[in-house]
């Protein structure tokens, strides 16, 4: 098991949006600006930094029939320090993500690194293997939004790209959501299967 | 008067905002349950279910509890055991009382529990003012209803197009999750019509 390994694998391999189809929820709705999918990044990294550091640190006190409740109460405490830090410290982007930052405690991945990963493995592992899988998550999201802010508000960070430019509205509702990540997923597909045939 | 507002929530949970198709929550069991038809069913409904009586007990806990004490920072760690308990509960009561029901039901009810539209609809009857409000414990039950069968049409419609699918030639790359997520999206586009509706 090396470090590189477990990082990396977060980012390609074991890719939580694209390759796993977990976290969909936050990916398909805050991804309208590219500065809300670097903040959701930044938060759903911290929780799960946070609550993968618990999980294997109390791994072997908790009895194996009550550890998801234990795993949810770890996650839901991360994500209440995220909620009233991002309340007090950035109000702009705690209004602009809404009801998705307490929704990152049902966000599967989470549950999902303790339960296979934080809950089997020692802390410095688990803390590598949250950073990955966190950015790894976070940089499908940033480019998600890359697409959706460039094309649906003709901005990127808030800068008008090309004046004049009459953007297509669709891409900042759900639809265009839908149908960016639909055909990621293809460009993807379509990329894995030509380097098999090499 | 009251039944026009009960109305109007109903509607716009179901069609107007609903829950999966135009405020992107409840993805994962959207996707994942809406390869067949019947299990569609199963889950829709059991999501109804657990939706209303989250959302009833969700009120309580925030009225009686959080408020009474000041301590609405406690939120999401409240809702999210409660919802956790309840779907227990259900899943227990519902094996006793019904077999039938739960032979049916069953697999898809320990899903519910990361399902985030429950969570959802819970925190949403808080940002929405409803349990503050005068008729909020029957508010928030709307609430939950609608959201619950805003979810089960959409499962339905999804889970119908997908059986479909199978026999349809689609190009290799666009297979499983692209073609679900550009059907998703168009249905979603379909949705955005009731947007301009209103009472």
């Amino acid at each position: 098991m090396s470090v590189k390994k477990e990082f990396f694998k977060g980012l390609v391999d074991k890719n939580p949006v694209m390759v796993l189809g977990i976290g969909l929820c936050p990916a398909l709705a805050v991804t309208t600006s590219v500065s809300n999918a670097l903040w959701m990044m930044l938060a759903t990294t911290f929780v799960l930094t946070c609550s993968n550091i618990l999980v294997s640190l109390v791994k072997n006190i908790i009895p194996a029939h009550v550890r998801i409740p234990v795993f949810i109460t770890i996650i839901a405490t991360f994500v209440t320090v995220v909620e009233i830090v991002l309340k007090a410290y950035q109000p702009e982007v705690y209004t602009s993500l809404g009801i998705f930052i307490p929704l990152i405690v049902v966000n599967c991945m989470i549950l999902g690194r303790a339960e296979e990963f934080a809950s089997r493995n020692g802390v410095f592992m688990s803390i590598v293997d949250a950073l990955g899988m966190g950015i790894g998550f976070g940089l499908t999201l940033t480019v998600l939004a890359f697409f959706r802010e460039t094309l649906g508000a003709n901005k990127l960070f808030g800068y008008t790209l090309i004046p004049g430019f009459e953007p297509a509205g669709i891409m900042t509702v759900a639809p265009g959501a839908f149908i960016t990540l639909g055909l990621m997923l293809w460009a993807m597909n379509s990329i894995m299967t030509s380097r098999k045939k090499h | 008067m009251e039944i026009k507002i009960f109305l109007t929530i109903l509607f716009s949970t179901i069609f107007i905002n609903n829950y999966v198709l135009s405020q992107t929550l409840g993805i994962c069991p959207f996707l994942g349950v809406s390869k067949k038809t019947d299990s569609a069913a199963g889950m829709g409904f059991a999501v109804i279910f657990v939706m209303t009586i989250a959302s009833i007990i969700t009120y309580f806990i925030y009225k009686y509890i959080l408020l009474r004490y000041d301590i609405v920072y406690l939120r999401t760690i409240a809702f999210i055991l409660v919802i956790a308990s309840i779907v227990q509960l259900v899943e227990m009561a519902i094996n006793k009382l019904s077999p039938v029901l739960y032979r049916a039901l069953g697999i898809f009810l320990p899903l519910i529990t990361t399902n985030c539209a429950v969570l959802g609809v819970a925190v949403l009857n808080v940002e929405s003012g409803f349990i503050t409000s005068e008729y909020g414990l029957l508010m928030t039950m709307v609430q939950g209803f609608g959201a619950g069968v805003g979810f089960l049409l959409a499962l339905m419609l999804m889970s119908g197009i997908r059986e479909r699918l199978e026999t349809a030639d689609i190009p290799f790359n666009l297979k499983g999750m692209p073609i679900t997520f550009i059907i998703a999206g168009l249905l979603s586009l379909a949705f955005m019509g009731f947007a301009g509706m209103s009472f």
